[in-house]
């Protein structure tokens, strides 16, 4: 459980960190829209960089709402600012941008701030949420009883 | 004038962003284990009971009205002052906000973390 844990937060990471620059890299190649063509904006699902960003973005979405579904959005939310830092690396490392010293310290603390979060808890017990309204129902066990 | 109109901008993108993404958790919360619901249930019936919680659509309004006050924003303000100023105070109000209403326990542990996340975007974006 705890590997696959780690894995759905991985891959909020890397999905929405990929479905950006896919989107970004299908954008440039359509150039600027104006307000008057908002058809073009319609038609760029057909550029196949677009295409693939949505795809990456939706799986994104999908893992996020799964990691909802069984952690806390305290725990989860931490973990999708690990995207900054993933783009950094890439430009850093493949494309041999600079990264000054400030963004270093930038990516260091968000770094600690996901660690922080991670290696603690990741969800608060249902029976000490004062609200009982809004602890989860579990379905499935209810399902597979009846 | 289009610095009253950027923050406000900020301000609009943090309370939606923040409204989104605790209807999200609220419903992901009732829904229950994904993982589990897909073993027991198949894929299709897990989608479902998803797209048939009502706090889910809302929370995808939310996050359009976000998104939609994002291109707002940036039409008044700078990239480099928009993007990093909502996306690190929206760390902070999340915390706060899954505290009141979602009633999650954040601890020291989570609150530095949001403080820490919060500051490494602003930096990031110097």
């Amino acid at each position: 459980m705890t590997f696959r844990k780690y894995l759905v937060l991985a891959g909020i990471t890397v999905f929405s960190t990929a479905g950006d620059s896919l989107l970004a890299r299908g954008m440039k190649d359509l150039g600027g829209v104006s307000l008057h063509s908002l058809s073009t904006l319609l038609l760029a699902i057909l550029n196949p960089w677009v295409a693939l960003g949505i795809l990456f973005l939706l799986t994104f979405f999908a893992c996020y709402m799964s990691a909802l579904s069984w952690a806390d959005l305290t725990y989860v939310l931490p973990a999708t600012s690990l995207a900054y830092v993933l783009v950094a690396l890439i430009g850093h490392f493949r494309l041999h941008e600079v990264i000054s010293p400030t963004r270093w310290v930038g990516i260091a603390l968000i770094a600690a701030g996901v660690g922080f979060v991670a290696a603690g808890p990741s969800v608060t017990p249902s029976h000490e949420r004062r609200n009982s309204q809004s602890a989860p129902r579990d379905i499935v066990s209810v399902e597979v009883k009846s | 004038m289009k610095e009253i109109c950027a923050w406000s901008a900020i301000g609009l993108i943090v309370l939606a962003s923040t409204t989104g993404d605790v209807l999200l958790s609220y419903s992901m919360k009732r829904v229950g284990h994904v993982g589990e619901l897909w073993k027991h249930c198949g894929v299709l019936a897990a989608i479902g009971r998803v797209l048939a919680t009502p706090t889910f659509a809302l929370g995808l309004m939310a996050m359009g009205v976000a998104f939609y006050s994002l291109l707002f924003g940036l039409s008044w303000g700078n990239l480099s002052l928009v993007v990093p100023a909502s996306a690190s105070l929206t760390f902070v109000a999340n915390a706060v906000a899954a505290r009141i209403f979602l009633h999650e326990r954040v601890g020291r542990r989570r609150w530095i973390a949001a403080l820490l996340v919060a500051g490494g975007v602003v930096l990031m974006a110097v």
